[in-house]
């Protein structure tokens, strides 16, 4: 039966006990029918959590696809201590709806942490589909800044700010996202990273009247639309992640709910974490 | 004289809320004939029409009295795949045994006098197991032209991949979550149906040469049209209803509240009750509502005890129904077991809005008392909720447990397959096949949330379809 198999592994960065890892995975199905915006569920062994997580690349050729995920909690470590040859117990996907693709005219993306990656293939789509693109990353500090290079080549403009000023410019992605609103004309924003940021870019988009689109990591379980586990209420409706999003408009979302929704589990993730880690 | 019905082992409620483990043990042989000694075989046996697969029931007692216990296997099996799984989970009460003349109920389900046929059949399907006895195998040239994909390994999909297969036809299965069974896996508790049961039958289809292929999700891993692309040329669809209801309330969004699906996929598919051995959490609270009258809410409510059980807090979990006794859909058994294990049934309250703390935790209901007025079109009296009789439920963890709805994945990106206002697959419900050629559909996909052996039944239906090249 199929095997889903590591086929590289790269550590993107190794700062403060959170390292950053890209995996290649041998998905030959998934390769072929994954879009950008599109996620995968990862469950690492067989008592694992099932783990949403972005496609990041994919490659035909190679029949494979690539995951970048930051080592946060149990199943990211467990996921990252795994190396080329291994086995995941199960991987399925491409699962949610894929990014509308076409030409706006001018796109802006705004990530943030590994929510950088998540925006690449947006990018690189966007890019192709004749868009022109600026991008802001922005991370803590300089060795949590990641796929940089890669992104120059989707991007018209690039701009890179960290926490601390140590990549770029000191601050937040958000601090040159409202310069640039208020000197350039964009006609589209897509952002992805940390729900504060998130939220912000939304409050901006809105204050200028562009049209943003986020893409929520939500807590997820069977992520095929079986549970509700991932429902977030978008105007007046509550929708699902999984498989009404995980992109929804960013004007209409109820931030402080997803916020509160997305720690209903941390005493738990502390537990397990210190009792499986640290022995 | 007339003998009183002869109850079923179970362990004792204090007991079995402390694990997981199988509530009723099931007859012995000595009592499954004492029970089946009390069928009276009448002349015309209205059981059998009680019964939506119509098992020879008269015959399959009546080869129990006679210690014929593979004999009445066998019988069971012309109509029904699954005996041991039927055995526990039917809602005998509203079928079989409602209609047994020793019924001497007015109501929508048996009383406890009419013949423990359930009991029965659970019996002779646990012999079969043990027993390993097959049904022989119909294999046909002219079938080996059919190569047969069946979409979700519930009910309906393990029905119909069993009976294509016994035929001689290649057999693939495909299922999105990483184990088979469905609702039987991810939905019903092991204290009602343990996995053993289910990977029987599921290890019967393997040996028969069914291919099991799990993590795809027909629709987004592989459309419909690929499927006869790759040389699939019969496709059955048993998607199940799968996609949770709510409410619809303010605030039911909260922290800790839950679909009874969530709750009970957490527990059952990803063992979340074994957490941390299982690294899947769920959260358990000190005062526990479940929403709803059905067999879900008993199931999520007697997990919950069972998880308040296993973290040392003291058990409170109340049903919360808008009806009363009378009206709820679930088996009386299960009512029954809840009840002995100490669940706590509140009656006519209409929920209406769940309030919180600052940190977004649910911390109680607010809820109205209702009145039973008319019936409704399901034929039950409709509940009235008062006005102004607002009152308030403690709460810190509730499961939603009203319903489920057909899974759209497929039918989203499938414009040709019609489905009516539910989006449940349209069918020809003699040939059940859908609005595309070739494609059969069954279970809970047609017609919405209905029972085992319902589905089976359809599947039945759709399986022979199949066959007509």
């Amino acid at each position: 039966m199929s095997t889903y198999k590591i086929l590289s592994k790269e550590v993107l960065s190794d700062h403060s006990g959170a390292r950053i890892i890209k995996l290649t995975l041998n998905a030959p199905e998934i390769s072929f029918k994954a879009r950008p915006g599109q996620f995968v569920v990862v469950m690492p062994t067989e008592k694992g959590e099932r783990v949403p997580l972005t496609i990041v690349e994919t490659d035909t050729k190679a029949e494979s696809i690539t995951i970048i995920f930051q080592e946060a909690g149990l199943s990211t470590k467990i996921l990252g201590a795994l190396g080329p040859g291994d086995n995941l117990y199960a991987l399925v996907g491409p699962l949610g709806h894929a990014t509308e693709i076409k030409n706006y005219g001018r796109v802006i993306l705004v990530a943030g942490g590994v929510g950088i990656a998540e925006i690449y293939p947006v990018a690189k789509g966007m890019k192709e589909a004749g868009n022109d693109i600026t991008v802001i990353i922005g991370a803590k500090s300089k060795e949590l800044l990641i796929l940089e290079d890669e992104l120059k080549t989707a991007a018209d403009k690039i701009y890179t700010v960290t926490d601390d000023g140590s990549c770029g410019r000191k601050g937040f992605t958000t601090d040159v996202l409202e310069e640039l609103f208020k000197k350039e004309k964009y006609d589209l924003v897509y952002s992805v990273g940390p729900i504060p940021m998130m939220e912000k870019v939304a409050g901006l988009s809105r204050a200028f009247s562009i049209r943003c689109i986020v893409s929520l990591n939500a807590l997820m379980v069977d992520a095929t639309g079986m549970c509700g586990c991932c429902r977030v209420t978008v105007g007046a409706q509550v929708k699902f992640s999984c498989v009404d999003g995980p992109e929804f408009e960013a004007d209409k979302i109820d931030w402080d709910e997803l916020k509160k929704r997305n720690c209903m589990y941390l005493d738990k993730e502390k537990h397990i974490c210190k009792l499986k880690l640290n022995q | 004289m007339r003998r009183e019905p002869v109850k079923a082992g179970e362990l004792a409620a204090d007991i079995r809320t402390q694990s997981f483990d199988e509530v009723v043990a099931g007859y012995s042989e000595s009592q499954a004939l004492l029970e089946a000694g009390r069928c009276l075989q009448c002349k015309n046996p209205t059981c059998i029409q009680g019964c939506p697969v119509n098992i020879d029931i008269k015959e399959f007692i009546f080869q129990v009295t006679r210690k014929d216990y593979r004999g009445a296997y066998f019988t069971i099996r012309k109509t029904n795949n699954f005996p041991s799984i039927c055995g526990r989970v039917c809602p005998a009460e509203y079928q079989c045994r409602k209609a047994c003349v020793l019924n001497k109920s007015k109501l929508a389900y048996a009383s406890h006098d009419a013949i423990n046929i359930h009991f029965l059949e659970r019996f002779v399907g646990d012999y079969g197991r043990r027993n390993n006895l097959k049904v022989p195998e119909e294999k046909d040239a002219d079938f080996s032209k059919i190569k047969a994909a069946v979409v979700g390994s519930g009910p309906a999909g393990l029905c119909c991949a069993g009976e294509l297969a016994r035929k001689g036809i290649k057999v693939v299965i495909f299922e999105s979550l990483q184990a088979y069974g469905g609702v039987l896996r991810y939905g019903i508790p092991d204290f009602r149906l343990p996995d053993e049961v289910l990977d029987y039958e599921i290890n019967c289809l393997k040996e028969l040469g069914v291919e099991f292929r799990n993590n795809v999700v027909v629709g987004k891993s592989i459309l419909l049209d690929e499927l006869f692309q790759q040389g699939f040329n019969k496709v059955f669809l048993g998607l199940g209803a799968g996609v949770p209801s709510f409410l619809g309330i303010k605030g039911e969004n909260l922290c800790n509240i839950y679909s009874a699906n969530e709750f009970l996929t957490r527990i059952n598919l990803m063992s979340a009750y074994k957490f941390p051995e299982y690294h899947t959490p769920v959260n358990i609270g000190e005062h526990v509502l479940v929403i709803g009258g059905g067999n879900t809410a008993m199931d999520a409510a007697r997990s919950a005890l069972r998880l308040q059980k296993m973290s040392g807090i003291k058990p409170d979990v109340s049903i919360i129904y808008r009806r009363t006794e009378t009206e709820m859909p679930a088996r009386r058994l299960e009512i029954e077991h809840a009840r002995e294990e100490g669940i706590e049934f509140k009656f006519l309250i209409q929920p209406k809005e769940f309030y919180s703390d600052e940190k977004g935790l649910v911390r109680g209901l607010n809820a109205l008392s209702c009145k039973l007025g008319e019936p409704d079109s399901s034929g039950r009296k409709k509940p009235v909720a008062q006005e102004g009789s607002d009152f308030i439920l403690p709460c810190d963890l509730a499961i939603i447990a009203v319903g489920l709805q057909a899974n759209r994945v497929l039918s989203s990106v499938t414009p040709e397959l019609k489905t009516d206002k539910y989006k449940d697959i349209i069918v020809d419900p003699g040939r059940m096949e859908t609005s595309i050629r070739n494609v059969f559909a069954g279970g809970d996909i047609v017609g919405g949330e209905g029972t085992v052996i319902e589905a089976m039944g359809m599947a039945k239906k759709a399986s022979r379809a199949m066959l007509q090249i």
